[in-house]
């Protein structure tokens, strides 16, 4: 694909370079942008994985849930920024009412309880979806604004939708990067994330605290759901297929650990997208096009497990384990 | 969800009628239809787009077809060839259909081929048509109202040929389907190929691609990529600012109704070929749009345009066989001689079953009223058959 290029006639090799760096650049911006998003929805998990203790397979379900409300809101009202605003707010009480029903339930119970109790909720979830808004996907469109391209350099145009949601998930992380390192709740999750018995023992009102960082975690999801909404589809099932590499990237970073939550989504981020670039380009080097066209795609998409492996073979627990 | 419903019900009353042991009454004068089309799920609407195609054809004729009351069982195939494999044998052993049609996907088709087949009931197809029934496999059962899966693919190859396009990148799923796709375009574009991806077919962000595309240098890019994945990808590929660098092809399934529908202007310019154009300018065509845009409030889609085809072709077939459908031989020679009006203008069927017919360029336009759809540019091939038929054996 690329390599055709290079060996085209010199005259033409500087501006095959400028082709090429554009390329990587494209390439780490989508990267950029797909970790971010998935650190929306690992941070979240993290901390109920980390603090808690509790495993919480329904976490995708509230992804799906706030984009279903934001696509749904602003479908009705016209307005993208109204349905973002309020289809994150209602996925922060349905997450409560959620954490304070049935999840507390569950603190005290062991994993594979919750992984279970939490399962038949994700099932659930995906056929109340599917009563109230049917099988169809639904269409959510990225604010007029922000629909078409911005040039960033000359030669180098990009969806401002994108750059969009890349600001977003930097803001969100510097947002909470403040919150955890300077205010009393981030101090009392560093503490719960770090030893929560002592936490307990130090007088940490545990009932309130997980029920703020639940329903915190449920606003990040609806947010990345009302982000990625225009990109993907708003549809059944679309919590699974990021729940997977969300755990990933909170294995990879260390359970408990924000900082290791965003970094682990940028490593998942940037490596799934080059690894969907580069390795087809070098199968294709290698093999006959028909066989390369098959293998490429399918070992790109287990390269982000091979790197969680690689991780754990290393640093058994994460890059960045909160507990010391 | 409605339509599950129904499909459910008609479905149950079949059964009951079954269990009671009620004996099928012997209409001579009426012609039973098994319609399994998919219905329920993301591309429920193309099936919905056949059936009412299909209808509507049935109101145009007075609820008859050729002479004999139509009675139409529609269910639902789920996209399940499992599913559709236990429905088909309901619909032929206990409802003893006259006819099968309906099939939107070729993985559902070539499950329930066989079985039709083997009943000697004829199945006349309104979308799939995979090309092992064009090829080895053909059968006298099976007749194609449609086109054989790499016809537009085909066609498409034809257009960015014509138009001197020299250096194209080419985007399909991973499946047979868009592989098939990717070739077929091939067979008829000879230029530089600057990029073939294949992505997982669940894939809906193409990001990624969108920058191997940009940096690829191509002047063209032909996709192929049904239902949603078209509709994600047409928005990602205007936003990404690649609309005004780079033109867009496709097959007429990524730029039908239901797509325009949801993509909006993102879709305007972008080239399709297509065995059918709703402004076709011939009195059957004029006469099905109209009517189907007064019956059902939306724009015909290629879909529907065979559905109606579907039920023409049965009618014409029965009436040439006055009604006796006891006769098998008589019924196929008929069907064979396709002797009605179609919507798309010429067609006529080759050893294969398969249609010979010509393909239009379309262009996703906005009319005088706003709306996004497609106008007919021209016709591209005219009088095309398959690359398959030779290699049937049916002959004659």
């Amino acid at each position: 694909m690329a390599t055709p290029m290079r060996k085209s006639a010199g005259w033409a090799a500087e501006q095959a370079l400028d082709m090429d760096s554009i390329l990587i650049l494209e390439q780490l911006l989508n990267g950029l942008q797909f970790g971010l998003m998935l650190f929306l929805l690992a941070a979240g998990l993290t901390l109920v994985f980390g603090i808690m203790d509790m495993v919480n397979l329904a976490h995708g379900s509230l992804y799906m849930i706030g984009a279903y409300l934001i696509a749904t809101i602003a479908a009705a009202s016209g307005s993208f920024w109204l349905g973002l605003g309020a289809g994150i707010a209602a996925t922060c009480v349905i997450g409560m009412l959620l954490e304070k029903t049935i999840l507390q339930r569950f603190y005290h119970r062991d994993h594979l309880a919750q992984v279970m109790g939490t399962f038949a909720i994700l099932l659930m979830a995906n056929e109340a979806v599917r009563m109230i808004w049917g099988t169809q996907p639904m269409q959510l469109n990225a604010p007029a604004a922000l629909a078409g391209p911005v040039t960033l350099l000359p030669g180098l145009s990009y969806s401002a939708y994108r750059l969009f949601i890349i600001l977003v998930g930097l803001g969100v992380a510097g947002l909470m990067y403040l919150l955890i390192t300077r205010t009393r709740i981030g101090m009392q999750v560093r503490a719960g994330a770090s030893n929560r018995e002592m936490a307990l023992a130090m007088g940490t009102n545990v009932r309130w605290l997980f029920t703020a960082l639940f329903v915190f975690g449920a606003g990040l999801c609806a947010l990345a759901g009302g982000m990625l909404g225009p990109i993907l589809a708003v549809q059944v099932g679309m919590g699974e297929s990021i729940l997977i590499p969300a755990f990933v990237v909170i294995v990879i970073g260390g359970i408990g650990s924000v900082r290791g939550a965003l970094l682990g989504a940028l490593l998942i981020g940037l490596v799934d997208t080059a690894g969907r670039t580069l390795i087809p380009l070098l199968f294709a080097g290698i093999m006959a096009p028909d066989l390369a066209a098959n293998a490429g795609p399918a070992v790109a998409s287990i390269l982000i497990y091979v790197l969680m492996a690689a991780v754990l073979f290393f640093k058994p627990n994460g890059l960045f384990p909160a507990r010391g | 969800m409605t339509m599950f419903g129904t499909s459910r019900a008609a479905f149950g009353a079949a059964a009951l009628i079954a269990a009671l042991g009620v004996s099928q009454p012997v209409w001579a004068d009426t012609v039973k239809i098994g319609f399994l089309s998919t219905l329920s799920g993301p591309a429920s609407a193309l099936g919905m787009d056949v059936r009412d195609g299909f209808n509507l054809a049935l109101k145009h004729n007075e609820g008859r077809l050729g002479g004999l009351d139509a009675k139409v069982i529609v269910v639902d195939d789920q996209q399940s060839p499992d599913a559709a494999k236990q429905t088909t044998d309901r619909l032929i052993k206990r409802e003893k259909v006259d006819f099968m049609t309906g099939i939107v996907f070729s993985n559902v088709m070539l499950a329930v081929a066989p079985p039709i087949f083997a009943s000697k009931t004829y199945y006349i197809s309104p979308n799939a048509g995979p090309s092992q029934l064009a090829g080895k496999q053909c059968n006298p059962y099976f007749f194609s109202a449609s086109y054989q899966n790499d016809n537009m693919h085909e066609a498409v190859g034809q257009v960015v040929q014509d138009r001197g396009f020299k250096k194209v990148a080419l985007l399909a799923p991973n499946y047979p389907g868009g592989r098939d796709a990717i070739d077929g375009f091939k067979r008829y574009y000879k230029g530089d190929v600057a990029a073939e991806i294949l992505t997982p077919l669940q894939q809906l962000d193409y990001g990624t691609e969108l920058s191997q595309i940009r940096a690829s240098g191509a002047d063209a890019l032909f996709f192929f990529l049904p239902g949603g994945l078209g509709i994600n990808f047409i928005k990602q590929f205007t936003s990404a600012g690649l609309g005004d660098k780079i033109a867009l092809f496709g097959p007429g399934f990524s730029a039908d109704e239901d797509v325009l529908s949801a993509v909006g202007d993102a879709a305007v310019g972008m080239f399709n070929a297509d065995l059918w154009a709703h402004d076709l300018p011939n009195d059957a065509n004029r006469r099905f749009v109209a009517d189907f845009q007064k019956e059902y409030g939306r724009m015909p889609s290629s879909y529907a345009a065979r559905g109606y085809d579907t039920a023409q072709l049965i009618s014409a077939a029965i009436e040439q066989v006055n009604g006796n459908l006891k006769d098998k031989e008589a019924l196929g020679k008929a069907l064979k001689q396709a002797d009605f009006t179609s919507v798309r203008g010429p067609f006529s069927f080759n050893t294969n079953h398969f249609p010979i017919q010509n393909y239009y360029l379309r262009q996703v336009v906005k009319d005088e009223q706003g709306h996004v759809t497609n106008k007919l540019i021209g016709t591209v091939m005219e009088k095309h058959g398959d690359a398959y038929a030779q290699e049937c054996g049916m002959g004659g």
